[in-house]
């Protein structure tokens, strides 16, 4: 298939969405356009995380934190002056939050570019670790900025977190976003820096070997994904108008893991599936925490019990198929045109393969 | 074209090698033989960086490396076919033939390059989009060496290429080594199969627990009494 042809179904299927987006805007009730919106965030976050995690084959946690300052560096950004005076009681704001009022786009861009600036200073001496050393390391590191947030009042208001957090945030922003994300990182995966992600993922002495440099490659791949956390905190900070130092507790990253397990580790394609799925299994599995009856044995009101499905979900993913979804597949135009031409004609699917 | 000068490597409290010389004519074969454990693969390392050197000095090229990084060491041709293959498996065939290539920039070099690589591995050819974790030991280890040789290494350090393969696909790697060696690219080879890289080699050392205990030239060391009991059994 020629590039073009490709390219035109791309700007096709964009521009599709954005009719649907249109539609869905008006057309949806607050209530599923909220769910909507949190599945984009969270393909957003679970996209960025994949770049460290899925192809760098860094186990980093603390996906939580770059959303976290993101999130109220956003936040400082974008809530008029007035509210931040309401706002700001026991200590007042320092300046210059306290003067700065930014268009939302600027803020989140601000965002992200913070987290980024963290990811580089926490990047460069963490990520010599391995493993679950990193993992445990970069948790700290989350947690560290959620103490630190409750401790500092006089820029997040402490415990007490902000409120009146203009909600720009709409599908416009959210999907936009995700596709600005995915756009990103399918590119930085294409070139050849993705190359040497992934040959650092594979093997490090090896990557080595053949001239890879690991700190740099590993501290970048940190940084573009802690930009996208910091936009995806930032997003999720103007969707829930109000933000506090417990939004951002390790099952913040926790979920973002779950999203990116079971989409499949290395697949942004599943990533973007497994996050929609999740948000929207979150939704619908609210029935069974308020206690049902099988007939032959009744289940009493568990709260958190939907959480405990997704904990038996990751499971079985993990025992049954460990690739989860779509393994390292990718969704392709040429893949989807061989799809259906294999249901077409059934007779030459085996001379084909996947693609 | 490399030299290494009274070169002392400690892991912890162990003396893994204990003032070892030796140097790498140009153009030529060179190999280190020895049994398990006699350091072999940490002189490798250590020539690489991947080891740090507690004392001594390597020098590649008359410029002394000893201090440099593995990424600076391998910019100037000085190429590592790492022990055991180490592949990148989830990664295609032709992925991991190009990010041999990782540091070089010239698109057409590395296109006749790759010629190269399919006229000496045709199997590779073959499996370009295979993933590189499902081909056999064999086919791996062509690999390795086909990646290596994508970075166009002027000095080629194999670390034991035959291990684990069939006898018949050590002799075809070992044709390889030579074929290449033809072409102009100077080549250490550790091995532990003596007899076969005895064969190749224009001047052996054979290491012992850390020291070099014998050198001489390959097809004379392979008539020394002292070789043939230790590893060609007699």
């Amino acid at each position: 298939m020629s590039k073009t042809k490709k390219q035109l179904l791309t700007t096709g299927a964009l521009i599709l969405l954005g009719i649907c987006i249109l539609w869905a805007q008006s057309n949806f009730n607050n209530y599923t356009l909220r769910i909507l919106n949190l599945s984009a965030i969270y393909a957003i976050l679970g996209v960025s995380l994949n770049l460290i995690f899925g192809f760098t084959g860094q186990f980093s946690l603390g996906h939580a934190g770059f959303m976290a300052i993101g999130a109220y560096t956003t936040s400082l950004l974008i809530i008029p002056k007035y509210y931040k005076e309401m706002t700001f009681l026991i200590e007042p704001l320092i300046w210059p939050f306290s003067v700065l009022q930014l268009p939302f786009i600027v803020a989140l861009l601000l965002g992200g570019l913070f987290a980024a600036i963290f990811a580089i200073i926490i990047g460069l001496p963490v990520l010599r670790l391995r493993g679950d050393y990193l993992g445990i390391a970069t948790l700290g590191f989350a947690e560290i900025i959620r103490v630190i947030a409750n401790n500092i009042p006089q820029i997040t208001n402490g415990a007490l977190g902000l409120k009146g957090i203009p909600a720009y945030t709409n599908l416009w922003w959210t999907l936009g976003f995700t596709v600005f994300t995915i756009f990103v990182i399918k590119r930085l995966i294409a070139s050849s820096y993705g190359r040497a992600l992934m040959a650092i993922r594979e093997n490090e002495i090896a990557a080595e070997a053949i001239g890879v440099s690991l700190t740099y490659h590993k501290v970048m791949s940190f940084t573009v994904s802690a930009f996208f956390a910091g936009i995806g905190g930032g997003l999720l900070a103007s969707l829930l108008t109000t933000i506090d130092p417990r939004a951002f507790m390790f099952v913040m990253t926790f979920n973002i893991l779950i999203v990116v397990v079971i989409g499949g580790l290395g697949s942004i394609t599943g990533t973007v599936i497994a996050a929609f799925l999740f948000n929207f299994m979150l939704e619908y599995l609210r029935p069974i925490e308020q206690g049902f009856d099988l007939g032959f044995i009744s289940f009493p009101e568990i709260p958190g019990l939907r959480m405990v499905t997704f904990s038996l979900a990751l499971l079985v993913v993990i025992i049954y198929n460990q690739n989860g979804l779509m393994g390292k597949l990718e969704f392709t135009w040429q893949g989807l045109f061989d799809f259906i031409d294999r249901i077409k004609n059934p007779k030459n699917s085996d001379e084909k393969g996947v693609s | 074209m490399l030299e290494v000068k009274n070169l002392h490597v400690h892991y912890g409290g162990i003396h893994a090698l204990k003032g070892i010389n030796f140097s790498v004519p140009e153009k030529k074969i060179i190999t280190l033989i020895g049994a398990n454990g006699a350091g072999k693969s940490t002189t490798l390392r250590t020539i690489c960086g991947l080891v740090d050197k507690s004392d001594g000095k390597i020098f590649y090229k008359d410029k002394d490396i000893s201090d440099f990084e593995t990424r600076e060491r391998t910019l100037d041709g000085l190429v590592m076919v790492p022990e055991g293959r180490r592949i990148f498996p989830n990664l295609s065939v032709y992925e991991n033939l190009q990010l041999g290539a990782f540091k070089r920039n010239n698109q057409k070099e590395i296109k006749s390059d790759l010629n190269w690589v399919y006229e000496l591995f045709p199997r590779l050819k073959e499996r370009l989009t295979q993933k590189a974790g499902t081909l056999s030991g064999g086919e791996q280890q062509m690999l390795a060496v086909g990646r290596a040789l994508m970075s166009r290494p002027e000095l080629l350090l194999m670390d034991e290429p035959s291990l684990g393969l069939a006898p018949l696909l050590v002799k075809e790697i070992f044709e390889i080594i030579e074929e290449i060696n033809e072409q102009g690219t100077t080549i250490l080879l550790i091995e532990q199969n003596a007899y076969a890289a005895l064969n190749i080699a224009d001047y052996a050392y054979v290491m012992e627990t850390g020291m070099i205990s014998l050198e001489g030239e390959g097809k004379e060391l392979l008539k020394k009494d002292e070789v043939i009991k230790a590893y060609l059994g007699a």
